[in-house]
């Protein structure tokens, strides 16, 4: 294996265990309201937006060494994107729940191009940034290349990883998580049983919120530039993350998301950067033809 | 009055002023670093003014908010947000429709209208049609058929490539590329549509979604064909090979205003690109008008309420899609060649994500699936932002906030569908 290879599969990795992480979003909604929020890219964008802020807040009152900055980013950041997560469907979601099929879908382009517009209106439309907060390279000798792995990526591997098994043991182990498979299993049955279905709906906009507000402190450190057009197209790479893995299921939304992202960098190594967007739109048509369901899903059986 | 009866009663400061200071709260959590801290490199700036003055808003907004709606009016106003799902409003037979007086004066206005505008009227009139002919045709799509399409700038994008790129390498005019643009755009949408239809509404949405940023990627990429972010320039209609420039471009070409010895007027090619687009407008909308009675357009109607019942009454789902999808792309199609050869300039900045949000949100205010709705929401939605120059920043967010709004008021557009409704005739079994 050469080492170039290897040097764009760590790339994809941790570009991937990013869309993972935003993918679980569009999955835990969909899988309990059977919608797709478009507006989680923005809450993307809205979370680099807020790392950026955090970071120079932060800062102006004192706190240089890295690991209290990073873990006051991440706090104010996940705090503050789950607060928009909940404000977002309080204000667009909550009042459709027994509309038509597409008026959420149309709220959401809505709030998206609401949200898209807020952001380049309060922050002002050019490129913003973050100074690099951790230097320093792993370098591997292979063969006659070498691979770099930067500080950056094995802390954006190991938070990502962190946050996916937090939410794994939320879902699976706790009471709130019971309560979160009860109502995506049967809305109405939860309700009979004492579950309040609107207050979980809430809380899994708020949990996706923040996984997305993870995800933007992570890749804003990898990338150290965003700008408010940032969340469009992450937001349909996740999202062609989560069909890949089978729309609906948490597992299959990490899985997609690394299959997303690790192919989509061998992409733009081996063919042609320019078209590696294109690329990852074709794949998510292609999936869409030969298996809806994905990898992890199961097909969707309509009742009458 | 106790809290329980004040409840009962209606109004109550105490619940409204918490709901405002719960408001206000949220606000400054969501609003604070946002609107509060202005980014200036790695360093900020606050500003608080701002900030201050939209959490007062959102603080008496909500407080107004809880007021209103627990007075006796604001029931009311609540109950009158539309739950019901009925689709279609059915008129009474006798009802007559005072469209029959109101088309033909539109009409008259139409053909009188180049008389007397300026030319930057015209080609704002011209905007307004090209929006009108794209609401028309995605109404096809989302508004009878129910098939969420938002990837339909790509249609729009291959019509006016089309007739940039047919005129560079094939030598194509406008008028040999408008029949074929719609028919590359319609076997366009054949070819999205055929394996993307048979799946589940939602993922329509992304797939499309995909494709126009496919093939706006594409046109931007591919410099050596299509001109890359630079563009590529669009011929100008002619008249029976009678050219509308000053001079004749094409060698032995005549301009127009020559052959006819008439004094030359620049506003010449928009009045003609006007007179022919007022022209297709009207015979696509005679042609929607027609297709909503035929069984096809009932079909996509009917699609559109329920696919189950649909699919068990023996209607081929996929063919019926197929076709909402197809003609929706050959409008877009259409009205392609018409912006090409109106701008004489071709670029993918013209063909983003946010002209597809524009187009679905002419269909969604115009009332989806009701034709006088789009066409009033076409003009509404070019027209205002012209007329609103300064406030050309929160233009995007003005129409977000439309959609929003009009998804929670009222789902299915301002005006709603209607159909007239037939009386049972003597001797008929019912």
């Amino acid at each position: 294996m050469d080492a170039f290879f290897l040097q764009q599969l760590i790339n994809g990795l941790t570009l991937g265990s990013v869309y993972g992480l935003i993918a679980i979003g569009y999955t835990m909604v969909y899988g309990i309201i059977g919608m797709i929020n478009f507006a989680h890219g923005e809450v993307y964008m809205i979370s680099a937006y807020l790392c950026a802020i955090g970071l120079a807040l932060l800062s102006f009152f004192g706190l240089h060494s890295f690991p209290l900055l990073i873990l006051g980013t991440l706090v104010f950041t996940i705090v503050v994107t789950g607060v928009y997560g909940w404000t977002i469907e309080r204000i667009a979601y909550k009042p459709l729940r027994n509309s038509t099929r597409l008026a959420p879908l149309i709220s959401a382009i809505g709030m998206s191009l609401i949200l898209q517009n807020y952001a380049q209106i309060s922050q002002g439309p050019r490129q913003q940034g973050i100074p690099t907060m951790l230097d320093g390279v792993f370098r591997f000798h292979i063969g006659d290349g070498f691979v770099q792995i930067t500080y950056t990526k094995v802390f954006i591997l190991i938070a990502s990883f962190a946050g996916m098994l937090l939410l794994t043991w939320i879902i699976g182990n706790t009471r709130l998580g019971r309560m979160c498979r009860a109502v995506q299993q049967d809305r109405k049955m939860a309700s009979i049983l004492g579950i309040n279905a609107d207050r979980i709906i809430s809380i899994v906009f708020v949990i996706g919120a923040s996984m997305a507000g993870l995800a933007g402190v992570l890749i804003t450190m990898n990338y150290g530039t965003f700008d408010f057009y940032a969340g469009f197209i992450i937001g349909i790479k996740a999202f062609t993350a989560a069909v890949l893995g089978g729309i609906g299921s948490l597992p299959g939304a990490m899985l997609g998301g690394l299959i997303l992202g690790i192919a989509e960098a061998q992409f733009s190594g081996m063919v042609n950067s320019d078209y590696k967007d294109v690329f990852s739109f074709g794949l998510l048509v292609v999936i869409l033809i030969f298996r809806p369901q994905g990898l992890l899903g199961r097909p969707v059986v309509a009742k009458v | 009055m106790t809290s329980e009866t004040a409840l009962q009663a209606g109004f109550s400061l105490k619940r409204c002023l918490l709901d405002a200071i719960f408001a206000g709260l949220v606000a400054l959590i969501v609003f604070g670093p946002i609107v509060g801290v202005l980014l200036d490199g790695y360093s900020f700036n606050f500003n608080g003014q701002r900030l201050v003055a939209i959490i007062a808003a959102v603080m008496i907004g909500r407080f107004l908010l809880s007021a209103f709606l627990t007075t006796a009016t604001g029931e009311r106003f609540l109950s009158r947000f539309e739950t019901d799902n009925s689709g279609v409003y059915v008129r009474p037979p006798e009802y007559k429709s005072r469209m029959r007086w109101i088309i033909p004066l539109v009409i008259a206005l139409a053909i009188c209208f180049p008389f007397v505008a300026t030319k930057y009227v015209l080609t704002v009139a011209i905007l307004g049609l090209i929006y009108v002919l794209l609401g028309l045709g995605l109404n096809i799509v989302v508004g009878l058929a129910g098939l969420l399409d938002l990837g339909y700038v790509a249609f729009y994008a291959i019509g006016a490539y089309g007739l940039a790129l047919g005129y560079q390498y094939l030598g194509l005019g406008f008028w040999s590329m408008l029949p074929l643009s719609a028919l590359m755009a319609a076997a366009a949408g054949a070819l999205l549509g055929f394996p993307v239809l048979r799946m589940h509404g939602d993922y329509l949405a992304i797939v499309t979604l995909g494709f126009g940023e496919i093939i706006r990627l594409v046109l931007n990429n591919w410099l050596t064909f299509t001109g890359g972010p630079n563009g590529i320039s669009a011929p100008a209609p002619t008249l029976f090979g009678l050219e509308f420039g000053r001079r004749a471009k094409e060698e032995g070409g005549v301009p127009f205003h020559e052959f006819f010895n008439l004094t030359y007027d620049p506003n010449l090619k928009f009045i003609f690109i006007y007179s022919i687009l007022v022209l297709v407008v009207l015979v696509v909308l005679y042609i929607k008008h027609r297709l909503t009675r035929m069984p096809i357009g009932r079909a996509w109607e009917a699609l559109r309420e329920d696919e189950i019942a649909c699919r068990s009454m023996g209607l081929n789902h996929v063919l019926v899609k197929l076709s909402a999808f197809t003609l929706g792309a050959s409008t877009a199609g259409i009205a392609g060649v018409f912006f090409a050869t109106y701008q004489g300039f071709v670029n993918p900045t013209s063909f983003t994500f946010f002209e597809s949000a524009l187009i679905l949100a002419i269909v969604v205010l115009g009332g989806m699936g009701s034709t006088i709705g789009v066409v009033l929401a076409a003009f509404v939605l070019t027209v205002t932002p012209e007329l609103l120059r300064s406030f050309a920043e929160y233009r995007v967010l003005l129409f977000g906030m439309l959609m929003v709004v009009m998804m929670i008021w009222r789902p299915r557009g301002l005006i709603r569908i209607n159909r007239s409704g037939f009386k049972v005739r003597k001797g008929v079994a019912p």
